[in-house]
């Protein structure tokens, strides 16, 4: 495993002329047409954009869950774009942690059992209890997920991705299943994981209200980056409205 | 103009085709269990209705009554015995056929034919050539196979010595018999066609060979409709019984007819259970590939019912599905069977002498095959589609919510302590759906039981082998003499240059009785401390005959129902026709006939004939064969010769053919009963779990890691079905053994490791190959995609 490169250390992620397409010829589909980025460590980043602009492409590929077209991505010193699917699976192991909308807990683990599944393979992790308690789920740790509800699963899986102390957080329309005030709820563990962690954190939303609690905030149409706005300040997740 | 589908039938034809694997491999068992039964009725149906024609056209007789010696006014005796519709006589007797590309001479069966033309009993089939003219004494036909395995055609001559006498007969026809479909030398199981012949000549020179005119020795009779068998048979023992007479005996005990019609039993009784087997496999199969399918499509279900598709049409849609997979199946196993019934009729034909042999179609079976497939399919299908009934709009149309572990995890809780997730996810599993790993562990087993029972029963034809050949009768060949000759015939065989022993034997036809039971048969006289010939106990320990009392072997125990310590009557058929009361000194074991022993000097006593043999061991130098068998052929007491060499080889040779292909098959079944199962439980579980396994990939779980939470449970179901399969495979094995022991032969079971050890191999295999091949989807599987579909 590369280490990060020091003199890199203030920058989390360099993309450089990213494309992907799927399909050839004219049943081509140009998800990314060259997107250029630079993302500072403990950034919390916010993606907006139509279905199909290309912010979902962008995350997994950083979130080394799919391969560019052409391109790179630099995480560190780690080039992203030239690593096979094992270096990727250490790469999730060691450096991510991804929270989805339909949350992908096992039904057969209880919460703390899931973030168990994490911190067994990880190399530095913090206890699963101490994940939980993070998320506010001290109280509910032998429960199913059966027995939990919405917001409380996405919780644990939050719990599960920052348990292993990830440097980067990826979040794939992470409220996109719950109402307003347990999205809320969510949202304000991120930033907390944020805060206290120093973790950076990719959230992809169609709430634009939420772009408020960014650092920085990408806008997507059509493959590409159509304008990156820079927050001075951000609010805090219970100040969002939407 | 092009129609266009209806909709629900454009989703049928994508979902069979997004299922395929797995409904090949449902069609699959459907297809196997359907072509056993087509193949097995076809073939009960071709041997049983060939063999019923045979014998009507052949008017084969269904009383056969030997005597040693009864004048010819006798049989109108016999006609006047209620019941009786035909008598005719015949005259029967031993010879020798002396080839000259044999070393020794072989033993023939020697019939008299009548000398007119009209239709009689037994009637033999010429092949080729003519009858024997009536008029000329040297004419003779012989028994097809045999000219056929000695290249004997009509215009050829051969040697026999009938009755001492030795002369020199004209071939004139080849000819088949239906008393002769399955027919082996005498005291052997297998046929060999090189070594048993028979010859069919004219009455009057047969009589006038064996010191017969005006009489003869043996009658066969036909019976009126509704006659009662057994009060024939007394009826006709006590009219001959002053003649000298074994005993008669019905069609049923009849040597040729008890083989074919016992192995039309066995596959009566194999086409009744196999095929069911596959049935409810199959079944369970379809229910898990239903509720699956079911499962994954609620939301759609939801959907048709909310435009407002009945219940009844959403079910049909899935009916449609499960028995569009029965039906291909069971039509494959209609061809599967057809083919298989057609390739196995070749291999009856080479034991079971019949005119023809032609594979019946029985549209019944294919009429049974299709409706229980389809029946057993739509059982499956049905108790999944309870869930369509259950659900509504509203909530089909909900999502899911994650399955309910809080049961299954609340088992073994402190053990769980000691697991890592991976495995507290398999084993939780396990719990959640007992019926669904229990019905796969029981299917597995079920298919290993098949082949492992099968695998058990031909490594036990080895043990008869090896236990007849070279633990029972330890000698090179058997003498058998044309009379009862003096003792001193035995020292003259020892001094036979090359001879290292010769041992006597005395064989004599009698009636056991206990009671009500009874059995024809033949009581062997040994010398008490024989060494070539021995009667055995279970340990395989010699059972030293005593002066007084009877040795019997255990299928005549279980016959007579005796033990040792019981008395039995013993009826003398031959000689002093005495009728004396013994008791049971032991119990032998024997795995071919069933004979009974003792001491040759008791025996003698009891027939008041002192110093008498039939017959002789011999154990012979290697090399010194062929003048020994030079020296015998030119012995005009010798009637016949049997080496043991040639028996084993001749019964090698069968089991060789019938139990490699045999073998092959029934690794190929449990093979595809495994595959079937496992493949579809594998499908179903990573088609549920595609997001809990994508999820573990995305937490950077490696392949392998993935892989073992989906796998581990077909290993554990495995792993669980082995031993049961084993259990239940010992079960089936003494089934089988008990159900097709006769008294003719009985089957032994031989727990040998080789057969366990194929059959666990076959399930292994089958389960890594169907895990290899879900391994295989799952790197392919798209891990960004599973995990944004909601269930």
């Amino acid at each position: 495993m590369a280490k990060i490169n020091e003199a890199d250390l203030a920058k989390a992620y360099v993309v450089e002329e990213l494309t992907k397409t799927y399909g050839e010829g004219r049943t081509a589909v140009h998800a990314l047409r060259g997107v250029n980025l630079e993302i500072g460590r403990g950034e919390i980043v916010v993606l907006l954009g139509p279905s199909g602009s290309g912010k979902s492409t962008l995350l997994n590929i950083l979130g080394g869950l799919d391969k560019a077209t052409s391109g790179s991505a630099k995480f560190g010193g780690m080039c992203l774009t030239e690593m096979n699917d094992r270096a990727l699976t250490m790469y999730r192991r060691n450096h991510v942690g991804f929270v989805f909308q339909f949350y992908n807990l096992m039904p057969s683990l209880t919460a703390r059992e899931n973030v168990e599944l994490v911190t067994e393979i990880a190399d530095d992790p913090m206890s699963a209890d101490d994940a939980l308690h993070l998320v506010g789920l001290g109280k509910r740790l032998d429960h199913f997920p059966a027995q939990l509800s919405g917001g409380e699963q996405q919780r644990v899986a939050i719990a599960r991705a920052v348990a292993k102390q990830p440097d980067v957080l990826f979040c794939d329309e992470p409220t996109g299943a719950l109402d307003s005030a347990t999205g809320r709820a969510v949202l304000r563990v991120l930033q907390d994981v944020n805060e206290t962690l120093g973790t950076t954190v990719f959230i992809i939303t169609h709430a634009a209200a939420t772009a408020a609690m960014a650092d920085r905030v990408i806008h997507f149409a059509d493959g590409a980056i159509r304008e990156v706005v820079l927050n001075k300040e951000r609010l805090a997740a219970e100040e969002i409205e939407w | 103009m092009v129609r266009r589908l209806k909709p629900l039938h454009a989703k049928l034809t994508r979902d069979l085709w997004r299922i395929k694997g797995q409904a090949l491999a449902i069609m699959l068992v459907i297809g196997i269990g359907v072509a056993l039964q087509v193949m097995m009725t076809g073939l009960v149906a071709s041997l049983s209705q060939t063999r019923d024609a045979y014998y009507e056209r052949h008017q084969f007789a269904q009383v056969f009554a030997p005597v040693s010696r009864a004048p010819e006014h006798v049989a109108g005796q016999l006609h006047d015995i209620p019941g009786v519709a035909t008598v005719q006589t015949r005259i029967s007797g031993m010879g020798l056929i002396d080839i000259p590309t044999r070393e020794i001479p072989v033993s023939a069966r020697i019939l008299s034919l009548p000398t007119h033309e009209l239709r009689h009993l037994n009637e033999i089939r010429l092949t080729a050539g003519r009858r024997p003219d009536s008029g000329k004494s040297a004419e003779i036909v012989l028994l097809d196979s045999f000219a056929a395995a000695h290249s004997i055609v009509p215009g050829d001559q051969i040697e026999v010595t009938l009755n001492g006498s030795r002369r020199t007969f004209d071939v004139v026809g080849t000819a088949q018999s239906p008393e002769f479909i399955y027919y082996a030398a005498p005291g052997e199981m297998i046929p060999d066609d090189a070594r048993f012949g028979v010859i069919w000549i004219g009455r009057p020179a047969l009589a006038a060979a064996l010191d017969l005119e005006g009489a003869f020795n043996e009658a066969l009779i036909t019976l009126l409709r509704g006659a009662v068998v057994d009060a024939v048979l007394d009826d006709v023992d006590r009219v001959l019984e002053p003649y000298g007479s074994p005993g008669a005996y019905g069609l049923a005990d009849h040597p040729s007819d008890r083989f074919i019609s016992e192995e039309i039993a066995g596959l009566e009784i194999s086409a009744k259970n196999v095929p069911p087997i596959f049935m409810l496999v199959a079944a369970f199969l379809l229910y898990i590939v239903t509720s699956r399918t079911i499962q994954s499509e609620r939301e759609e279900i939801g959907l048709m019912k909310a435009f407002g598709y009945t219940d009844t049409e959403v079910s049909g849609h899935y009916v449609q599905l499960v028995v569009i997979i029965a039906l291909s199946g069971a039509l494959f196993g209609c061809l599967l069977g057809v083919g298989l019934g057609r390739m196995t009729i070749p291999l009856y034909t080479t034991y079971y002498k019949l005119p023809f042999l032609l594979f019946r179609l029985e549209f019944s079976s294919f009429v049974t095959g299709i409706l229980t497939s389809v029946f057993v399919a739509t059982l499956g299908g049905a108790f999944a589609l309870r869930r369509v009934f259950r659900l509504t709009p509203a909530e089909a149309m909900r999502p899911a919510a994650p399955p309910d572990f809080s049961k299954a995890g609340a088992v073994g809780s402190h053990v769980m302590t000691f697991l890592d997730q991976p495995t507290r996810m398999v084993v939780r599993r396990l719990v959640r759906q007992p019926w669904r790993m229990m019905g796969a562990v029981a299917g597995i087993a079920a298919g290993m039981a098949l082949s492992l029972s099968m695998l058990i029963i031909y490594e036990g034809f080895d043990t008869v082998l090896d236990r007849t050949f070279n633990v029972i009768d330890r000698s090179d060949a058997t003498v058998s003499f044309v009379t009862n000759a003096p003792v001193k015939t035995i020292f003259e065989l020892e001094r036979l240059p090359g001879v290292t022993l010769a041992e006597p034997v005395r064989n004599v036809a009698v009636v056991l009785r206990n009671g009500r039971r009874s059995h024809s048969g033949a009581v062997t006289g040994l010398a008490p401390q024989s060494q070539l010939f021995r009667a055995l106990d279970s340990n395989a320990a010699p059972i030293p005959l005593p002066t007084r009392g009877i040795v019997l072997s255990t299928p005549l125990a279980d016959i007579l129902d005796v033990g040792i310590g019981d008395r039995i009557t013993v009826d003398i058929r031959e000689g002093s026709q005495m009728v004396v009361s013994t008791r049971v000194a032991g119990i032998a074991q024997s795995l071919i006939g069933s004979p009974a022993f003792m001491d040759i000097d008791a025996l003698n006593s009891l027939m008041g004939e002192p110093l008498r043999v039939s017959g002789a061991y011999l154990s012979i130098y290697d090399g010194e064969q062929d003048a020994i068998y030079t020296a015998l052929k030119g012995m005009p007491m010798v009637a016949g010769v049997s080496l043991r060499r040639e028996a084993e080889q001749a019964f090698q040779e069968v089991m060789n053919q019938g139990a490699g292909s045999s073998r092959f098959i029934m690794g190929f079944m449990a093979f595809a009963i495994t595959f079937g199962i496992i493949y579809n439980v594998a499908r179903v579980a990573q088609d549920e779990r595609a997001r809990d396994l994508a999820s573990l990939r995305v937490m950077g779980f490696y392949k392998s890691e993935t892989a073992f939470v989906l796998l581990g449970e077909l290993g554990a179901v495995t792993l669980v079905a082995l031993p049961l399969g084993v259990l239940l495979g010992n079960g089936l094995t003494t089934l089988i053994a008990a159900g097709f022991s006769t008294d003719l032969y009985q089957i032994p079971v031989v727990y040998a490791p080789k057969a366990y050890g194929t059959a666990i191999a076959v399930v292994v295999g089958a389960a890594l190959a169907s895990g290899w091949l879900v391994w295989r989807d799952l790197g392919r599987s798209d891990i960004t995609l599973a995990l944004k579909t909601r269930e």
